[in-house]
């Protein structure tokens, strides 16, 4: 199974990141009928109660920032500080990732800012199996 | 349906106690509870149990093993940070359906120190730092940013938050800590995660609270002199908002519970005394005035400044000291919080006293998400 995964490149970090080995990553979301966006497979929708009605949806590669937290303190082994993000993606869906590219001083993110969605090696963290992972992160758009 | 009494109630000063179990620690808080209501353990007809850490190991069977095996019925319940006001619940809800005359409930919790939250998916890698935060601090910082974004509300604001709680708990001997914390020093501590520092997170701590409540039937027949009357007890889940899977949305689930409260008993905000609100971080306590309807919206940054939410002004907040200072074991979080209602409204609350309380409400969340909240009514 390992030996295989390595043979295909880098895993997707969350099973929602489409196109992992590919030059054309996205985030996938799974559209109801009555408008709700999630992330990941299911298959009923919390927001209507719909069966059955869910459609994989390519998300956006843009978004505003929602809001944000500077994280100074986390568990151990993590690397501080960084900016936890929460970003409305143009068309629908909202991601929770890392803002990066912008200093983690609150005078320098702005609500609103516009973000682009962009695809890298998952800060160098392996599985045991040794695999590496593709992840997303936020950026100030270009 | 009857109404329910509280008949007695107490808890244990929250502290670390590493040389008792849980079970000792909800024993303790149930003895105090029982001779509250001047009742023994053999005059209850059932047991309510909030616990979270240990919620699979029977913690209410394991306090009665310390305090009298009597082969009553033990409901054990795990709800988050709603977990004790779940069990009160549980008990307040056998009464009203008529089931049983006296019952009691205990909330116990023993707590480790340091971060609550994050983890995230066994498979694969660790998303911690790379998928933004779980962390606890992060995620109600987050929650309390989309107050800044809404109403412009500053870290001072939030900070003075942990100021008023702080200064309240002086006033508290059953809180962890008695210290005052000026302004200066709360902005000035280590910084967790943006807008929450360390003095604006809630307290590590052990703690057990306990409640004994009653049909109307058996109040009249103790006395009514110290009872207290439940007026409303509602638990709701998260309704379905747009970003909530993502970042937990704590004012929908909020409102739906207070609505419904102030339904149920019969009165609005302007009735309320005190009120003792989930303060797990700072940011968390100025969302949810507006989300009980202290305040108008936007008006929460305005509560704080002009110092409405003190002991003394129009409405006081967390006057025990809070989730930030009084502490915050999870499981027993909930019946404090009605212990210090209730005291209140029995006149016994000393120097920490508001004058005049008729009525007060409580309230916690329970992230993932739970929102317990009840109404208390002075008898006598």
């Amino acid at each position: 199974m390992s030996e295989q995964a390595k043979d295909e490149g880098p895993l997707p970090v969350v099973p929602w990141l489409k196109g992992a080995g590919t030059n054309d990553p996205y985030l996938e979301g799974q559209k109801c009928g009555c408008g709700a966006i999630f992330l990941g497979e299911r298959n009923n929708c919390s927001s209507c109660g719909a069966r059955d009605q869910l459609k994989p949806t390519r998300l956006s590669n843009k978004g505003k920032l929602y809001v944000y937290s500077i994280v100074h303190r986390s568990f151990p082994g993590i690397e501080v500080p960084y900016i936890s993000a929460i970003v409305d993606l143009d068309g629908g869906g909202t991601v929770k990732g890392n803002l990066i590219n912008v200093e983690p001083d609150p005078a320098k993110i702005q609500f609103d800012m516009p973000v682009d969605v962009v695809f890298d090696d998952a800060l160098g963290r392996k599985d045991k199996d040794g695999n590496s992972y593709i992840s997303y992160f936020f950026q100030p758009a270009a | 349906m009857s109404d329910v009494y509280v008949m007695g109630i107490d808890m244990i000063k929250f502290g670390r106690f590493p040389d008792k179990t849980v079970p000792q620690l909800g024993a303790t808080a149930a003895l105090m509870a029982l001779d509250d209501a001047g009742l023994t353990i053999q005059d209850m007809q059932a047991l309510y149990c909030g616990n979270l850490g240990q919620a699979s190991a029977m913690v209410g069977q394991r306090i009665l093993q310390e305090i009298g095996q009597t082969g009553i019925g033990v409901v054990n319940c795990a709800n988050a940070c709603a977990t004790g006001a779940t069990a009160f619940r549980e008990a307040w809800m056998s009464i009203k359906a008529g089931v049983n005359d006296v019952v009691l409930a205990v909330g116990v919790e023993q707590m480790g120190k340091g971060l609550l939250g994050g983890g995230g998916g066994a498979a694969g890698i660790p998303k911690e730092g790379l998928l933004g935060s779980g962390t606890m601090p992060a995620v109600f910082a987050e929650a309390g940013m989309e107050h800044s974004r809404n109403y412009g509300t500053t870290f001072e604001q939030f900070a003075k938050v942990s100021v008023k709680n702080h200064h309240h708990s002086t006033l508290n001997p059953k809180a962890m800590y008695q210290i005052e914390t000026p302004l200066e020093t709360v902005m000035n501590a280590e910084m967790i995660s943006y807008p929450n520092t360390k003095l604006m997170c809630s307290v590590n701590v052990d703690g057990a609270a306990a409640a004994v409540l009653v049909s109307e039937k058996k109040a009249k027949e103790l006395g009514m002199a110290r009872a207290v009357r439940v007026k409303a007890s509602i638990l709701t889940s998260d309704p379905y908002s747009d970003r909530d899977l993502v970042m937990p949305d704590v004012n929908a689930v909020t409102r739906r519970a207070v609505k419904e409260a102030y339904e149920m008993a019969g009165i609005g905000p302007d009735d309320i005394s005190l009120v003792e609100l989930h303060d797990c971080f700072a940011t968390a306590e100025i969302l949810h005035y507006e989300n009980l309807g202290l305040c108008k919206d936007g008006e929460a940054g305005r509560m704080i400044d002009e110092g409405e939410v003190a002991l003394g002004g129009r409405i006081p907040v967390n006057v025990s000291g809070g989730l930030l200072s009084k502490g915050h074991p999870l499981g027993a979080t909930g019946i404090a919080n009605i212990y210090e209602v209730s005291t209140h409204l029995r006149g016994e609350a000393d120097k920490r006293q508001v004058e005049g309380a008729r009525f007060g409400m409580t309230h916690v969340i329970g992230l993932g998400s739970a929102c317990g909240i009840h109404i208390l009514e002075k008898v006598a």
